[in-house]
C-alpha cells in the first residue's frame, strides 16, 4: 500500500496522528468522501492493485456508500478503513454512528468491525487478500476509535485462515476438453471479453487465442482495452449501444465465448433472443455468474488467464474465411458513424479528436451518459486498464475523482476525463484536489446543456417530453476552474478542438475544456432496451 | 421444489443477516432457517429448508458458498438424512373436548405441557410431515397459537460434517 485517499473526522484522528509523519504512505485529501473512494477505485483499476480510502464515522462512512457499490458492481479490489465510534457507545444513536458494515452488507465482498487491536493486523491482512483474489471486490475495515487509540504489538500473520473463503483457480480438464471440441467445431465463433480478462491479466493470451482460432473479438463496456479496438479481429462493443457489426455477429454466430464477463441486460437485450444460434462457452472465475441470466452449455469456472493458457495448449490454428468475411462485411455496411453540422461541434467529433491527438495512449475516465457511449465507441482503447468507466452502477460523478486515481498512479502520464456538463458537477469540488496535489488531468465536458442521456429516452420514449432533464443552471466552467486555481477553455467551433486539446495536454495544470456541443445529438446505434440485439435503431440493416 | 441445505458456518456475530439479508435481495424465498451451535464452538449449522426450481437452487447454492461466512454447504435433499422440527401448539379446548384432543396428542406421541381452564400447550416433534399433521388434526379445535423451530436435519450413517467416516 503507497497511497490512500481519504478524509479526517473525530473518529480517525488517531489513525491520522499517525500518518502525521509517516513517509511510507501518501495521503490524499480529497474535498468530499465520495471524491476519495472513486479516486481510490481509478487507482485500482488502473494499476490492478487495490485502492484504499479511509473516512471517519456516521456521515463520513455514509458518503463512501456510492464508491464502494460502484467497486463492488465492477469487481473492482478496494479496501474501505471507516472510522466507528467506541466500542461501548455502539448501538446507542451515538453522535456520528451509523452502521456502516450493516449498511454496505449487500455491496461487499466482506467487512470486518474490528473489537481488539490484537485482531488488527490479521484483519487487515485478510481484508486485503480477499478484496484482491478470487473476483476483486470491495472489503470494509471497520474501526472502533479506541481501538485506533490502543497500542498493540505488531505481529502480522504468515499464514492467512480463512476456510470459508475459496475460488476456483484452474477450471476442470473435462470441461476444458468439451471446449476445445466446441472450439474445432464451429464454423462461426465469436468472442465476447469481458473486465474478467483484464482482471485477470489475460490481455494477451486473449490476443494470442483470437488470432490462433481466428475468431472476431467484440468487448463490453469493463472489457475495453481487454484487446486492442485497432486489431482486425475487433468488432468494438456490443450491447444497448454497440456496434451493429458486434451485435450481428453475435446474432449469427455457431459458438460464443463468453471471457470475464456477466451477461449484464445491457450487452444481452432480450434474453430469450440472445446468440439464438449459438453454443456458449462461459468463462469466468465466479461459479454464480455461471449461468446466472442466460443457460451455459461449456461452464468453465476459473480464472481466465489460466484457462486460456490451457485452451491455448490444447487447439491448432482455425481458419474461418467465410465467416470472417461476412463480419467485415457489416462491418464496412454498417459502421458507426454520425452527420456532421457546419460550425457545430459534434460530440463524437470531440473524442475522436482526443483520440487521434493522445495517438489512443492516453488513459481515459468517463462519467456517465452519452458521452460515456461516445467514448467507448470512438476512443480505441489499446491497452489494458487505460479506459476506466463505471459500468456496473454508472455512477454519474465517477469519472473525475477517478483520474485523480489514476495520474497519482501514473504522474506522468496524460489522463482525461470525458465528461458530461450534468455528471461533472456531481464532484466538481474534487478540482480542489487536482489543484492541490498539482495533477494535470483533463476534463473534457462535451456539454449539450442537458442530461443528454435522460433526454435521448424522453425523446425516443416520452414523445420529447424533456422533463427536467435540461441543465438551463450550468455554471460557467471555465470561470470555475480558474476559480479553483485550474485553467479553463470554451471551445465552439470545430477547427478549435485540436488546438484547445493540445493546449490543455501541454498544461501542467488541471484544465477544464468546455465543449459546447449539438444539445440534441442521440447515441446510435441503439437497442431498445428490451428488444433483440439485432434490432437497432439508427444505422443499422 | 422444496431442497435443504445443510450450512456449516463461522460462529461469529453478523453471519445470520449476511445470509438472511443475501435471501431477501436475491428474492430467493426461505421457508424455514434454524440455526446453533456445533461440537466446535467455533462453528454453527444452518439448516435451511428453501423453495424454487433447478435453477433458483443453483442460484441460491453458488452465491451463498461465495460467502466468506460460509465453510461448507450441502444439499442434503437427495441424501438419506433424518430430520426434525418442534412445535409448540397452543390449542383452544373446554370440557367437552379435552379427551378428544388428548386422543389426538397420544397418536402422534406429542406432549400436553401446560394445562389450562380453556387452552393447553402442545409439544411435538417429527419430520415436517407428522408435524404438519398434527396441526390439521388440531386446527378444528382452534389454534391460537403456534410456534414452529423450523427443521433442523443431519445426513444418516457414518458421514460427519467434514466427510470423514
Ligand atoms: C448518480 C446518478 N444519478 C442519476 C443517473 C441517471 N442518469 C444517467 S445518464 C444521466 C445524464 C447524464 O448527463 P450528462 O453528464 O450531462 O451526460 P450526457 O448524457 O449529457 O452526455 C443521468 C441523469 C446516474 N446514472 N447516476
Ligand atoms: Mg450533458
Amino acid at each position: 500500500m503507497e497511497v490512500v485517499f481519504g478524509y479526517p473526522g473525530g473518529a480517525v484522528l488517531s489513525i491520522y496522528d499517525a500518518l502525521y509523519d509517516d513517509d511510507r504512505i501518501k495521503h490524499v485529501l480529497t474535498r468530499h468522501e465520495q471524491g476519495a473512494v472513486h479516486a481510490a477505485d481509478g487507482y485500482a483499476r488502473a494499476t490492478g492493485k487495490p485502492g484504499v480510502v479511509i473516512a471517519t464515522s456516521g456521515p463520513g462512512a455514509t458518503n463512501l456508500v456510492t464508491g464502494i457499490a460502484n467497486a463492488y458492481m465492477d469487481s473492482v479490489p478496494l479496501v474501505a478503513i471507516t472510522g466507528q465510534v467506541a466500542c461501548n457507545m455502539i448501538g446507542k444513536d451515538s453522535f456520528q454512528e451509523a452502521d456502516i458494515t450493516g449498511i454496505t452488507q449487500p455491496i461487499t465482498k466482506y467487512s470486518y468491525l474490528v473489537k481488539d487491536v490484537n485482531h488488527l493486523a490479521r484483519i487487515v491482512r485478510e481484508a486485503f487478500h480477499i478484496a484482491s483474489t478470487g473476483r476483486p471486490g470491495p472489503v470494509v475495515i471497520d474501526l472502533p476509535k479506541d481501538v485506533t487509540a490502543a497500542r498493540a504489538e505488531f505481529r502480522y500473520p504468515p499464514e492467512i485462515d480463512l476456510p470459508g473463503y475459496q475460488y476456483m483457480y484452474n477450471g476442470i480438464t473435462a470441461k476444458l476438453n468439451c471446449a476445445v471440441e466446441a472450439i474445432k467445431r464451429a464454423k462461426k465463433p465469436v468472442i465476447y471479453a469481458g473486465g474478467g480478462v483484464i482482471a485477470s491479466g489475460a490481455h494477451e493470451e486473449l490476443l494470442q487465442f483470437a488470432e490462433r482460432i481466428q475468431a472476431p473479438v467484440t468487448t463490453t463496456l469493463m472489457g475495453k482495452g481487454a484487446f486492442p479496438d485497432t486489431h482486425p479481429l475487433s468488432l468494438g462493443m456490443l450491447g444497448m449501444h454497440g456496434t451493429c457489426y458486434a451485435n450481428y455477429a453475435v446474432s449469427e454466430c455457431d459458438l460464443l465465448i463468453g471471457l470475464g464477463v456477466r451477461f449484464d441486460d445491457r450487452v444481452t437485450g432480450r434474453v430469450d433472443t440472445f446468440a439464438p444460434n449459438a453454443e456458449i462457452i462461459h468463462v469466468d472465475i465466479d461459479p454464480a455468474e455461471v449461468g446466472k441470466n442466460v443457460n451455459i452449455d461449456i461452464p468453465l469456472v476459473g480464472d481466465v488467464r489460466s484457462i486460456l493458457v490451457d485452451l491455448l495448449r490444447e487447439i491448432e490454428p482455425q481458419r474461418h474465411d467465410q465467416w470472417l468475411d461476412t463480419v467485415y462485411r457489416w462491418r464496412r455496411d454498417y459502421p458507426l458513424s454520425y452527420c456532421t453540422k457546419k460550425d457545430t461541434i459534434k460530440p463524437q467529433y470531440v473524442v475522436e479528436e482526443i483520440y487521434k491527438v493522445t495517438n489512443g495512449e492516453a488513459f481515459i475516465t468517463t462519467e456517465v451518459g452519452q458521452h460515456q457511449m461516445w467514448a467507448a465507441q470512438y476512443y480505441h482503447c489499446k491497452y489494458p486498464r487505460r479506459f476506466v468507466s463505471s459500468g456496473g452502477l454508472g455512477t454519474m460523478g465517477f469519472g473525475f475523482p477517478a483520474a485523480l486515481g489514476v495520474q497519482i498512479a501514473y504522474p506522468d502520464a496524460v489522463v482525461f476525463d470525458i465528461a458530461g456538463d450534468g455528471s461533472i458537477q456531481m464532484n466538481i469540488q474534487e478540482l480542489a484536489t487536482a489543484v492541490q496535489y498539482k495533477l494535470p488531468v483533463n476534463i473534457a465536458i462535451l456539454n449539450n446543456h442537458y442530461l443528454g442521456m435522460v433526454r435521448q429516452w424522453q425523446e425516443m420514449f416520452f414523445n420529447k417530453r424533456y422533463s427536467h432533464s435540461n441543465m438551463a443552471g450550468n455554471p460557467d466552467f471555465v470561470k470555475l476552474a480558474q476559480a479553483y486555481g485550474a485553467e479553463g477553455l470554451r471551445v465552439e467551433r470545430p477547427e478549435d478542438v485540436r488546438p484547445a486539446l493540445e493546449e490543455a495536454i501541454n498544461s501542467p495544470k488541471p484544465f477544464v475544456l468546455d465543449f459546447v456541443v449539438d444539445e440534441e445529438e442521440n447515441v446510435y446505434p441503439m437497442v431498445p432496451p428490451g428488444g433483440s440485439l439485432n434490432k437497432m435503431l439508427g444505422g443499422s440493416k | 421444489m422444496k431442497h435443504t441445505l445443510s450450512v456449516l458456518v463461522e460462529n461469529k456475530p453478523g453471519v445470520l443477516t449476511r445470509i438472511a439479508g443475501l435471501f431477501a435481495r436475491r428474492g430467493f424465498n426461505i421457508k424455514s432457517l434454524a440455526v446453533g451451535e456445533t461440537e466446535d464452538p467455533e462453528v454453527s449449522r444452518m439448516t435451511i429448508v428453501v423453495d424454487g426450481d433447478d435453477r433458483i437452487i443453483e442460484q441460491v447454492t453458488k452465491q451463498l458458498n461465495k460467502l466468506v461466512d460460509v465453510i461448507k454447504l450441502s444439499d442434503i435433499t437427495h441424501d438419506e438424512f433424518v430430520d426434525r422440527e418442534l412445535v409448540l401448539i397452543k390449542v383452544h379446548c373446554d370440557a367437552s373436548n379435552r379427551s378428544e384432543i388428548i386422543q389426538i396428542v397420544d397418536v402422534f406421541r406429542a406432549r400436553i405441557v401446560d394445562m389450562g381452564r380453556n387452552s393447553m400447550i402442545i409439544e411435538a416433534t417429527g419430520d415436517s410431515g407428522k408435524i404438519d399433521a398434527i396441526e390439521t388434526s388440531l386446527r378444528p379445535f382452534g389454534i391460537r397459537e403456534l410456534v414452529r423451530t423450523g427443521k433442523i436435519a443431519m445426513v444418516r450413517g457414518p458421514k460427519t460434517r467434514n466427510g470423514e467416516a
